[in-house]
């Protein structure tokens, strides 16, 4: 299978790039470039083989920890703050959010 | 059989966002205290800053197994925590972790009664799953010109999403299914259904059909934040999509907003990619296990539910169903009945009376039970000198006014208002003697076998009695006399 | 002393610990060196902040509080996050970004004792082989500075080459310790996922990402990684519950009947004759020692390639999603609403290495290609890890290359990323199964650049393969060689 441009088109927009038409050429050619060595990966029979998410599940069972339910984070806003592009009364700005 | 709407049959379908009341947030330990300082509470993980990652609230698990427990739903022994990517300025990381194929509840009902004309019918809903996630931070649009400001201290709280089939038929079921909803998640104390500050958030799917015919193209309206505005919200809806199809155009399946000033439901700008979230388990969280053994603990130390109360109301106290059910609208509510029943020894007269009297005076003052005036124990003295017949159910009714008012204890407030029965024959007895007396010609008649001639003596006596003369003693007296 | 810059991790510990040095000349020492950032391996370099680390060394070591690595220099891959150092990840999108907290990893070594000389240079958010894509310029290979160092931890590989710091930290997703480890003559090793706490270290790709010690010596690897490693249940998630062990306990353990695995895929066409050369000549040495060579069959190594190049990006896809220009680092200066902020801000502040991983994981997450891609890689994952467990019945370690070959020239792969994949293939099987994995001088092959030797070991088993590392140590002399005027 390849992609198209179309399809650049669609995922730079779901990923919110700017691409620039050139660069969406070159996207499209090396991206194709590399589903070539994809094929390969397609061929393989999975039937019955289960996922592995986190890779030492491969042979033990991995459990989600679970912390007590309690508050120990103080107020650090100033320093979270620090490097943000744009703040006003501690709320973070970006051009109007229209719903 | 369900009723429809101009031929038309609405199928809704609810998707509930319950806040679950933990202390610190489902993946911080950040607080989830409402109304703090814009971003205050909002740490290092909540601002998504690189390298920060997620730790799971065990508070927020036990949380979702007792509203598993409550609904009689499936705990699952092993569920998923999934990424739901898309862009926002209220979601700081670019996706939400959510569950998605394995949800931690699964399955499920809540059932209710609801008046259908005269009638009460009972009705059940069927969840689909309740699942874990995050909630989003908050834009705030005003007074930034062209701009908004975002508050992230909101982000990260605990939410519950509760999801059911599309059983819901009418915009009556639709309030009551959210009310019994809210019911349970209060009652078990998962979450605090503060409705104004967003708590218990809810979005219903809307369609119509004509009976038999598949499933219509939903429409779904978003944040109906008040049991108010659902209704009218949902009416608008289903009259607003039969219009359309009347008119030949199709349904587009869309978001919606209810504004509560035009009445009217509006579409929310639809991002075109908004349907592809990408969903992938998340690799910064293993597989939440849940085991058995704490199920049955959880199960251990749950309160009563409300339908299991109300059944045991209906066999130790033989109260109707109905009575029951309502009693346990709220624990408090509940609690009260059964002090009530208790102090005095007649449960259906406290449900009565709770019912009745009481309710009617909460609901004309807004009031909930807690800042009832009346306390259960001053019911159920008033309860027990009706029944010892110290005064009459009119009488009763006086001496509640005198309590609500604050006028003091049930007897005092009957002696200050002269409000005792007279049961003392003798007086009585004096009293019949004279007003047979004055009034011959009734006696006459009565005695000629006019039954009503009766009614103009039996006035008279109670009149001279103040009304405190008990009416059965009375006719007793009268047939006596004149037999 | 001059050859303070020559000396090991273990001999500086000691040196300090005895009073001979005091931690303030050694960070000095360092920091001369450093000036004018030799190689470009350095991204933030602050005197002030690592004398004022190093006089609270010397201030523990002067009262006895010093920790078993007090006042020894470290210097850290830029991914880790830093209070007292900028933070960039090697991408332009958090140029000048200050973390409010420090990385596990960077307070454990600095709770052992260890200063921080500063921050080095990386791929891009650890998207490369090569070092050739980070946004602040490419690292030269200290043995022919028209070379590339590997990647993404090339700065931490120069740096330790170079004498620039004794040792270093990097993070292995594909094989990013290892490799530039083998390209720039230093050893490496990438622990078993889940040893090393993630919580700070900038994600690339969740499941894979870990963090691990660069040095000369496999005995300096394991001081680090002791002081690095251990369970960090209120940070990471990930994070197994696995206790810290002392590395170095057993490090010179005999390997008399060790049974090293040939795995035959890695010996194939792809692998340069010099390349092979250099690993025989270290196998042999190995086999002198005790050790027998036992053939065996990794038959998934050559998917690992397109498994892992769709489950990374996959992950990064998402991962990256919060660099938004929102609560932190770059934004677009000119943007007409909400969307174009987001699309120039991250259009800029991203490299093109970077962007290709976002859109080939967007793409392959996307509605209607989950199952055929990312689902159906982490499938083959499960196999390839099932594969490394049947090779243990009849091995103890597998052993061979790192690379297919020795460090290339700068720009030379620049037009075609799927080059630099391929050259993964020998670091991508024990990435995807999460075993440890490390990279020992071998020697050297053409135009005398260095040869690594890749061990791999089962789960848990890192003192095992510093073990096997430390013997061929004793025997060979390639990780004491230095580049020309080092």
């Amino acid at each position: 299978m390849s992609l198209t441009s179309q399809d650049i088109d669609r995922i730079a927009n779901l990923a919110r790039l700017e691409l620039k038409p050139e660069e969406s050429e070159r996207m499209l050619a090396q991206i194709n470039g590399f589903f070539g060595i994809v094929e390969a990966m397609q061929a393989v029979d999975t039937s019955g083989v289960q996922p592995l998410a986190h890779p030492v599940a491969a042979i033990q069972d991995i459990a989600l920890r679970l912390r007590e339910d309690v508050v120990s984070e103080p107020n650090h806003r100033e320093a979270n703050q620090r490097s943000a592009p744009a703040v006003e009364r501690g709320l973070f700005l970006v051009p109007k959010v229209i719903e | 059989m369900s009723k429809l709407v101009q031929g038309y049959e609405v199928v809704i379908g609810f998707e509930t966002h319950a806040q679950l009341s933990t202390n610190s947030k489902i993946f911080s330990r950040a607080s989830v205290a409402f109304g703090a300082e814009p971003n205050t509470q909002a740490c290092a993980l909540d601002m998504a800053l690189p390298g920060t990652l997620p730790v799971m609230n065990k508070g927020a698990v036990e949380r979702a197994i007792e509203f598993g427990l409550a609904v009689n739903a499936h705990v699952a022994e092993r569920s998923i925590f999934a990424r739901k990517n898309y862009f926002y300025p209220d979601l700081p990381k670019g996706y939400q972790i959510s569950q998605f194929e394995i949800p931690v509840v699964q399955g499920g009902e809540v059932s209710f009664f609801l008046e259908e004309g005269k009638e009460t019918v009972h009705k059940t809903v069927r969840l689909e799953r309740a699942h874990l996630e995050e909630d989003a931070g908050k834009s705030l649009h005003e007074d930034f010109i062209g701009q908004s400001g975002i508050d992230l201290n909101r982000a990260g709280t605990p939410l519950l999403e509760i999801v059911t089939q599309p059983d819901i038929r009418s915009s009556e079921e639709a309030v009551a299914y959210a009310k019994e909803l809210h019911k349970i998640v209060t009652w078990i104390g998962i979450c605090d259904g503060n409705m104004q500050e967003g708590s218990f958030r809810c979005d219903a799917n809307v369609s119509v059909r004509k009976p038999g015919e598949p499933l219509g193209t939903r429409r779904e309206i978003k944040n109906l934040n008040s049991f108010k505005f659902m209704q009218q919200a949902i009416d608008y809806e289903v009259r607003w999509q039969i219009e359309q199809i009347e008119d030949g155009h199709k349904i587009q399946q869309a978001t919606v907003l209810f504004n509560p000033d035009t009445g009217e439901t509006r579409a929310m700008r639809t991002k075109e990619d908004s349907a592809d979230y990408r969903y992938f388990p998340d690799p910064d969280l293993p597989p939440l296990v849940i085991g058995r053994d704490w199920v049955e603990r959880v199960k251990g130390e749950m309160t009563e539910l409300p339908r299991v109360m109300a059944e045991r109301f209906v066999k130790d106290y033989a109260l109707p169903e109905y009575n029951a059910t309502t009693l346990t609208q709220s624990k408090a509510m509940a609690a009260y009945f059964e002090a009530t029943a208790k102090a005095c020894g007649q449960p259906k007269l406290a449900s009565n009376w709770i019912m009745g009297e009481v309710s009617r005076r909460l609901n004309a003052g807004e009031m909930t039970i807690e800042q009832a005036p009346v306390s259960a124990a001053q019911l159920a003295a008033l309860i027990g000198r009706i029944s010892d017949s110290t005064i009459s159910n009119s009488a009763a009714r006086q001496v509640f006014e005198g309590l609500w008012n604050g006028e003091g204890e049930v007897d005092a407030i009957i002696e200050a208002k002269g409000l005792k029965q007279m049961n003392d024959t003798g007086e009585l007895e004096k009293i019949i003697d004279e007003v047979l007396a004055a009034n011959p010609k009734n006696v006459e008649e009565f005695k000629a076998g006019n039954a009503k001639a009766l009614n103009g003596l039996v006035g008279p006596i109670m009149k001279a009695s103040k009304g405190k003369a008990n009416p059965a003693q009375v006719n007793a007296l009268l047939m006596k006399k004149m037999g | 002393m001059s050859d303070l810059h020559n000396l090991s991790v273990k001999a500086l510990a000691t040196l300090l610990q005895t009073k001979e040095v005091s931690a303030v000349e050694v960070a000095t020492r360092f920091l001369a060196r450093m000036g004018g950032n030799p190689h470009n391996a350095f991204l933030d370099i602050d005197s002030a902040a690592t004398l004022a680390q190093a006089q609270a060394s010397d201030a523990k070591l002067a009262n006895g509080t010093a920790g078993p690595l007090e006042g020894v220099p470290v210097a850290h891959k830029d991914v880790f996050v830093t209070q007292d150092f900028a933070t960039t990840a090697g991408s332009k999108i958090l140029s000048g970004y200050r973390s409010p907290f420090d990385a596990t990893v960077v307070q454990r070594l600095r709770t052992a004792g260890m200063v921080t000389l500063g921050k080095l240079n990386c791929d891009e958010f650890a998207m490369g082989s090569a070092n050739e894509n980070s946004a602040y310029g490419a690292v030269q290979n200290p043995w022919d500075t028209a070379r590339v160092p590997g990647g993404s931890s090339g700065g931490s590989a120069a740096a330790v080459a170079a004498g620039l710091a004794p040792a270093a930290t990097g993070t292995d997703t594909g094989g990013s310790i290892r490799q530039p480890a083998s390209f720039c003559g230093i050893t490496g090793i990438k622990p078993t996922y889940g040893r090393t706490s993630r919580y700070g270290m900038i994600a690339y790709a969740s499941s894979l990402d870990q963090a691990g010690p660069m040095a000369r010596t496999a005995e300096d690897c394991a001081l680090l990684l002791s002081a690095m490693c251990g369970p960090d249940p209120d940070r990471d998630s990930t994070s197994l519950d696995v206790p810290a062990e002392d590395f170095t306990a057993q490090i010179n353990g005999s390997i008399d009947g060790l049974r090293i695995g040939i795995p035959k895929e890695f010996f194939g066409e792809g692998l340069q004759a010099d390349v092979r050369a250099a690993v025989d000549a270290a196998l042999a040495e190995l086999t002198k020692q005790g050790a027998k060579l036992v053939p065996i069959s990794l038959p998934r190594t050559e998917l690992s390639i397109p498994v892992y190049y769709i489950i990374a990006p996959a992950e990064a896809s998402s991962n990256l999603s919060r660099f938004d220009g929102v609560k932190f680092g770059h934004r677009a200066k000119d943007y007409t609403d909400l969307e174009s902020m987001y699309k120039k801000t991250r259009a800029e502040g991203f490299g093109s290495e970077v962007k290709r991983r976002i859109m080939t994981g967007t793409y392959v997450l996307s509605h209607g290609y989950y199952d055929a891609y990312y689902l159906q890689a982490q499938k083959i994952r499960r196999m390839i890890a099932d594969d490394f467990q049947n090779a243990f019945k009849d091995c103890d370690v597998i052993a061979g290359p790192v690379a297919p070959s020795v460090a290339w020239k700068l720009g030379e792969n620049a037009n075609d990323p799927v080059a630099d994949y391929l050259a993964d293939i020998f670091t991508l099987p024990a990435s995807l199964a999460g075993l440890p994995g490390m990279s020992v001088p071998a020697g050297f092959g053409a135009h005398n650049m260095p040869v690594g030797l890749q061990l791999i070991g089962n789960y848990f088993k890192e003192a095992q393969l510093l073990n096997v590392a430390h013997r061929l140590q004793q025997a060979t002399d390639f990780h004491l060689r230095k580049p020309m005027g080092v």
